[in-house]
């Protein structure tokens, strides 16, 4: 068995989603701030007239923001809750994977990621970091399971 | 469920809303025409069973049938055991339907009960006792496709299919406005442009359009429901209505039938008296009920008037006493107008006894609160023994509202337009003025609390010696919004905001922009309550209503507050005062033996609240010639309370004690750390009234 993930990039790591849960993936859009939101949550984006809430992912996962001068890219997932944008560094590209290559998380991955990451493929040269996406929706509630560590 | 059964359900359940109005309407006024509309359905959905293999519902329909070709052939009248029966068996086949749907079968009730009625009334022998008319079947259990005479002009179209199309001729909107701005000088660009914007104005309000139903989709239920229940209660109600035609989008239309349908059902039970009891008050026995609604400035207004006895202002006070809402001394001072306006009150109600039909005091506050969620108001006007008018307000689409848009913090954010009452820019140095922090500006003499966006969404606000503020209402509560710009006037499109910011409580949802950019919608009432003006699940209660010192629910109050001498705080609820001012000494009069004061044109008299309590001396009172002075409004005439010193004004959850009651105090309640009495302003001014010499008015 083989899947199809879509993968962009994260703080130099490569990671991925299943392609099936991606509507589209965008360049950047302009955003507008929602005060009071979650620090998560990135803004609102203006999809072709549709309403889309953007999630900054590297701020979910802990890491350092974008540089000063660089704009994330979007990509649009649909829930069942609409759509929602995985605001990421860069799209890299659509690869097949086969299950034999995956393996759960390390155990010395911990704390927060470690509820973000379905599991990694290990590609060739490169290990690829499957995003759990129901975490990432449902972050206000991944982030009470983050205690500890 | 196969097409041809789901064909049969839909058809037949416009059927049985025609059967409901019109057997209704064949009670009070036979007419062939009628009869044979109620035949047809009848016989509509006879036919269909037997195609359909329903033996249940064939057997009801038959039954219904026989004794309609009777009714038509002359040789029965109509008598309302008879419309009863005819209206029981249209329940009983929504209920065969309703069972169909869910489980695929007719289900295991038995309808011989009925079908022997219905063989009764043919032979002539009336049913013996005819069984109280089942209560109106939820509408829930039929599918929403109710439209009127479907004619060959009409196609069915699903509804998200519309809200698409609502969506897209917004989107249209944007791509025009974005076409228009573009810099092109191509004289036959423009004339393009110039054309799509034309067309696409009319697309749009060509697709609102589609979404307006009339409200007689809604009223249609009603001439049933009234009937039944004036039966139940064993009264005469003659339901008019007028105005069916009146368009509102659907979204309206959902949320305007519970609040429209108790509202009914309260004029039936309680606003509508017996036969017996309107003879003695000389009206008619058959009581009028009129419901009537039309186009107003853009809104649709809707009224639910009954000739009955009106609101009796005595039990509606008594009633507010005993739930402790109020106590005797401030009921006596209420007008009747916000007395009647209590009925709106959360857990208030003045049935006796607590009917099926209504009487559980949970009724009243939930029709206030549906109706003004959705953008509209209702009041209540009564005229004892004259009756009793229900007038309601509500918005023609939920979908597109006018807003105001503002900017702070670099963002823009509209305000629905409707909560806005006026715009004011001020000087921040001299036209605001702080207590104890808390800014407050004096909006013709009226103080009005300020709440600055930028620190209530904590976003960095601009910096200007002049702001503008938005004064805004809500419920009864006003206040003015500061924010760094007003920018113009939209029409914008309402959309909701997904489920990581519904928690959100100062948006209600975000539009977009012409530019193409998002900007939030506010939640007026949200950021009230942000805002401190109003605690959570705190009702807004009508102004002057003192019910407030008594809330036992910890709910906050705003209260001012002011030194009477250097050693005693009290307060009073902000919301009875009507002005601060402040009065120069020298300019004190004495007419008919107290002090007056010369006041927009009129004579102001003043109580000095420091004759009331025996340890004050003014000692807190400004020494530079001036008296501070809340003025009151009781029915229509001002008083000017003098007060010492006005400290500040403060929104908190108040614990009083009534222990160290004095005659002019509510009690005391430790408010910033010292001890306040809360005054009895209603009791003072009665009091000072008292003491008035003859010719003072009243």
């Amino acid at each position: 068995m083989t899947r199809q993930f879509c993968v962009f990039l994260l703080d130099g790591q490569l990671f991925g989603v299943e392609v099936s849960l991606v509507q589209e993936v965008v360049r950047h859009q302009a955003m507008t701030r929602v005060p009071l939101a979650p620090p998560v949550i990135g803004g609102l984006i203006n999809l072709r007239g549709q309403l889309v809430t953007a999630i900054d992912v590297r701020r979910l996962l802990n890491l350092a923001p974008l540089p000063e001068g660089r704009l994330p890219m979007n990509v649009v997932l649909h829930t069942t809750d609409g759509s929602v944008s995985l605001l990421v560094d860069d799209i890299d590209n659509v690869i097949e994977v086969d299950d034999s290559a995956f393996e759960e998380p390390p155990d010395t991955v911990h704390g927060r990621t470690r509820d973000l990451i379905q599991g990694v493929y290990k590609l060739e040269d490169r290990l690829l970091l499957v995003l759990n996406t129901e975490a990432v929706l449902h972050f206000e509630k991944a982030k009470s399971a983050t205690t500890g560590r | 469920m196969d097409d041809i059964l789901r064909e049969f359900i839909i058809e037949t359940h416009e059927n049985l809303d025609l059967l409901d109005r019109e057997l209704v309407s064949l009670e009070s006024a036979p007419s062939p025409e009628t009869l044979a509309a109620i035949f047809r359905a009848v016989h509509t959905i006879k036919g269909g069973s037997g195609f359909l293999a329903m033996p249940k519902l064939e057997a009801v329909t038959h039954a219904a049938e026989s004794l309609l070709s009777d009714l038509r052939d002359g040789k029965l009248t109509v008598i309302p055991q008879l419309t009863t029966s005819l209206l029981q068996t249209v329940d009983a086949v929504r209920r065969i339907l309703g069972s169909m749907e869910t489980a695929g079968t007719e289900g295991d009730a038995d309808d011989a009960d009925l079908i022997a009625a219905l063989s009764r009334l043919r032979e002539g022998t009336a049913v013996p006792e005819a069984p109280a008319p089942a209560e109106a079947p939820e509408a829930a259990e039929a599918p929403d496709a109710r439209t009127q005479n479907v004619s060959e002009t009409s196609v069915r179209v699903d509804v998200s299919l519309l809200d698409r199309l609502m969506n897209l001729a917004g989107e249209l909107v944007l791509a025009r406005n974005q076409i228009l701005q573009a810099p092109c000088a191509d004289p036959s660009f423009l004339a393009a442009a110039q054309r799509l914007n034309l067309i696409t104005t009319e697309l749009q309000a060509g697709v609102m359009k589609a979404r307006m139903q009339p409200i007689s989709n809604v009223w249609g239920k009603f001439p049933r429901i009234v009937r039944d229940l004036a039966q139940t209660c064993h009264k005469q109600v003659r339901l008019e209505m007028s105005g069916e035609e009146t368009e509102l989008d659907r979204t309206i239309i959902e949320a305007i039938k519970d609040p429209l349908t108790h509202l009914l059902r309260n004029a039936v039970d309680h606003g509508i008296g017996a036969p017996a009891e309107r003879a003695k008050s000389g009206k008619p026995p058959e009581g009028r009920l009129s419901l009537r609604a039309f186009h107003e400035n853009g809104q649709v207004n809707i009224e639910i008037a009954d000739d009955g006895a009106g609101v009796d202002i005595k039990r509606v006070k008594a009633k507010a006493i005993e739930r402790g809402m109020l106590t005797a001394e401030a009921a006596a001072h209420l007008s009747s107008r916000d007395a009647i306006s209590l009925i709106f009150a959360p857990g208030f109600s003045t049935a006796e006894t607590v009917s099926n039909i209504s009487g559980r005091g949970v009724g009243m506050d939930v029709v206030k609160t549906n109706i003004e969620r959705i953008g509209g108001s209702v009041e209540c006007e009564s005229q004892p023994g004259a009756g009793t008018t229900f007038k309601i307000k509500i918005p023609l689409t939920l979908a597109i509202i006018p807003a105001l848009i503002v900017r702070c913090g670099g963002d823009r954010y509209a305000i629905p337009q409707v909560s806005v009452t006026e715009l004011v820019r001020l000087d921040e140095a001299k036209s605001i003025e702080h207590i104890q922090g808390a800014p407050v500006h004096r909006l013709r003499g009226e103080l009005l609390p300020l709440v600055y966006l930028g620190s209530e969404l904590q976003v960095q606000a601009g910096d200007a010696g002049a702001v503008d503020v938005v004064v805004l209402q809500t419920g009864e509560r006003r206040f003015g919004l500061v924010v760094d710009e007003v920018c113009d006037t939209e029409e914008i499109v309402v959309k909701a905001l997904g489920s990581h910011l519904k928690g959100t409580a100062c948006f209600a949802g975000a539009t977009i922009m012409g530019d193409g950019a998002v900007a939030l919608i506010l939640d007026v009432f949200g950021l009230a309550q942000r805002g401190g003006l109003i605690g959570a699940g705190h009702a807004s209660l009508p102004a002057a209503n003192p019910a407030q010192h008594h809330e036992a629910d910890g709910g906050r109050q705003t209260l001012l507050l002011f030194d009477l001498s250097e050693s005693q705080r009290m307060a009073i609820a902000l919301s009875t005062v009507a002005r601060l001012e402040e009065f120069q000494s020298k300019d004190i009069e004495w007419a008919g033996g107290r002090e007056v004061i010369q006041y927009r044109g009129k004579i102001l008299p003043l109580i000095r609240a420091s004759s009331f309590f025996s340890s004050a001396d003014e000692s807190a009172a400004p020494h530079d010639g001036t008296l501070q002075a809340v003025v009151y409004n009781e029915n229509g005439r001002n008083v000017g309370l003098v007060v010492g010193r006005i400290r500040d004004i403060t929104s908190e959850h108040v614990v009083m004690q009534t222990s160290a009651r004095h005659t002019w105090t509510l009690g005391s309640a430790v408010i910033q750390d010292r001890v306040t009495d809360l005054l009895d302003v209603p009791a003072i001014i009665r009091a000072s009234e008292k003491t008035l010499s003859p010719e003072a008015p009243r």
